[in-house]
């Protein structure tokens, strides 16, 4: 236990760390609703705004497209000023080096994650929107990690290490499927930034079967009955794939996740908070391929593809939390856990102890 | 005296050329029953562009198909004949943007013809335009009401590129590009016209945006030439 890290356990500093999660999230929940509602280039200077000073933009012009993007901007610059306190608080006040170094970085990627958004509208570029929102993924994470750091959960939970450890093969498991998650998002980005709309309308089917016809006879009467109003680009063979391995993905990370939550309270105990964050992790999975599905269903409605995006960044920390809080415990080589087995929180359960 | 020789050669080939020339002319008949339309939804919540309908919706036009079949906004073209545009001495083409929708929303230009884009609402509008094709340029602009027309021109070929507008995101108009004038929009009546084409042997080409290309093979001498096409939508 470390007890100099507990004693700098600052609960203000804490809440300011959640803080600056909870804005990160809605900044998401923003910029996904910019790039639903094809919206990402509707104000097309940077750092202005239609030639005014973003902060002094009129009220008249938050309309359309502009009001998400404007909206955007603004919550962005909230968040980077809160993250830039969080770094200057941490750097001053936390007691563990690389805590200071974490702050370190998240300011320095919001600050890349603003340059990259400004970039992707001044230099017309739709391939950074999609290292725009894969990093924006990537930050969301390391603000929550940061708030989990600085809580007093995450100083007792390091305090508990005797009391249960995890197997290693748990761990990698799930440290791969929450690295597979990851790189659905980057699918889910890439498919957004195509600005394509939906390459597929059915769902579970794909153009009426399991696997559709992509000749290019086939795209072409697709492109000749899509009807969308905000009148995509054609779609293509390629987007068409990449629509099915999403959907593919999504299959291996639900297996994934329903296996590792299956594993934990077989390993763990079902009273474990590893066991029960597998299982919120599990529920959440299911809701997110609800919406996945929704998305398809509603026409790629905004509202439903920006939440789907947001359970997405929540799944991806759940994975990564889970992950964490992991390899903050004693690994064993086995897959029993060894342990010595008591009451609390993160106390042994029967079932570890019949695997003593 | 020599110069003096040339001026006149060419003068009178021109002259000879344009006497000689013949127009291209026939209709575009759309078989088989389309999509139906859709109507424009998300402009409902754009107060400034839902005002100009009275709560009923403008639908997408993919299709604009008269009662007989006459098929419109088919893009006719010489294929192949490249080198000839004379774009940069011709009338200005114009984009307008009224009612919160671009018109026309089908256009056919000269490389290096003017595109003016005008706003003719009383809301702002951002001109973005999205070429795919090396050399022409991406450009976004700001457009507020009462604002300054705007002007592009693209130096390459292109077909169907595509103007937008992000701030209401159902805005698209394609403007295709071509190296020479010879090159025609089909009315509402499915009427196109190839005006002056010298005489030769060409292969004309038909393109909607939704049903792609068809070709045909004409040989032009010093009568006017019809070529009709039809489209199935299946």
């Amino acid at each position: 236990m470390n007890t100099k890290a507990q004693n700098t356990n600052d609960p203000w500093l804490h809440l300011f760390a959640v803080l600056t999660a909870i804005i990160t999230f809605l900044l998401l929940g923003v910029g996904g609703l910019v790039t639903s509602h094809d919206a990402g280039m509707s104000v097309p200077d940077w750092p202005t705004s239609y030639g005014y000073n973003m902060f002094a933009l009129p009220i008249k012009f938050w309309k359309g497209g502009a009001f998400f993007e404007h909206s955007h901007r603004l919550l962005a610059s909230g968040a980077g000023l809160l993250t830039t306190v969080l770094a200057v608080w941490l750097w001053l006040k936390d007691s563990r080096r690389w805590m200071k170094w974490l702050g370190m970085l998240a300011f320095l990627l919001v600050v890349a994650q603003g340059v990259l958004g400004g970039l992707r509208v001044t230099m017309h570029m739709d391939s950074l929107g999609i290292f725009h929102g894969v990093l924006a993924q990537f930050f969301f994470v390391l603000t929550c990690a940061i708030a989990l750091f600085t809580s007093r959960f995450w100083l007792e939970f390091a305090a508990d290490k005797n009391k249960f450890s995890v197997p290693r093969g748990l761990r990698s498991h799930i440290l791969f499927v929450t690295i597979l998650i990851f790189l659905q998002l980057v699918l889910g980005a890439t498919m957004r930034h195509q600005h394509a709309g939906l390459a597929i309308p059915d769902f579970p089917s794909a153009y009426g079967k399991i696997w559709p016809d992509i000749s290019p006879a086939a795209v072409a009467h697709y492109n000749a009955q899509r009807m969308d109003v905000n009148g995509e680009n054609p779609i293509t063979a390629f987007q068409i794939i990449l629509q099915m391995v999403h959907r593919a993905v999504a299959l291996a990370i639900l297996a994934g996740v329903a296996a590792a939550a299956w594993l934990s309270r077989k390993r763990l105990g079902g009273k474990n908070p590893l066991t029960k964050l597998a299982w919120s992790w599990l529920a959440l999975i299911v809701v997110q391929i609800a919406f996945g599905a929704w998305t398809v269903w509603s026409n790629k409605a905004a509202d439903v593809a920006t939440a789907h995006v947001l359970i997405g960044a929540l799944s991806l920390v759940l994975g990564a939390f889970w992950c964490i809080l992991a390899f903050r415990r004693p690994v064993t080589s086995s897959e029993i856990a060894p342990s010595s087995a008591t009451s609390g929180s993160f106390g042994a359960t029967p079932a570890m102890a019949a695997n003593k | 005296m020599k110069n003096i020789s040339t001026v006149l050669a060419v003068g009178i080939l021109a002259a000879w050329q344009a006497v000689s020339a013949a127009d291209i002319t026939g209709i575009i008949t759309l078989k088989g029953a389309p999509p139906a339309e859709k109507e424009i939804t998300p402009m409902m919540d754009n107060p400034d562009c839902a005002a100009m309908y009275n709560g009923k919706m403008p639908t997408t036009h993919f299709y604009v198909v008269g009662p007989n079949g006459e098929f419109a906004d088919v893009v006719v073209s010489l294929k192949g004949v490249t080198g000839k545009s004379t774009g940069a001495g011709a009338p200005a083409a114009v984009l307008d943007q009224k009612g919160c929708l671009y018109s026309p929303q089908i256009l056919a230009v000269q490389t290096g013809q003017k595109i003016v884009v005008k706003n003719s609402d009383s809301c702002v509008h951002n001109v973005h335009c999205t070429p795919t094709v090396a050399g022409n340029a991406e450009h976004n602009d700001v457009q507020m009401p009462g604002g300054a027309d705007l002007t592009y021109t693209f130096p390459q070929p292109e077909m169907f590129l595509r103007f937008k507008c992000d701030v209401h995101s159902w805005m698209f108009a394609w403007v295709s590009v071509f190296d020479s004038p010879y090159f025609s929009v089909s009315d509402k009546d499915g009427k196109f016209v190839i005006k002056n084409v010298p005489p030769g042997k060409y292969t004309v080409e038909a393109n909607h945006r939704k049903l792609g290309a068809q070709t045909q093979d004409v040989e032009v001498a010093d009568k006017d030439v019809t070529v009709n096409f039809t489209f199935d939508v299946k």
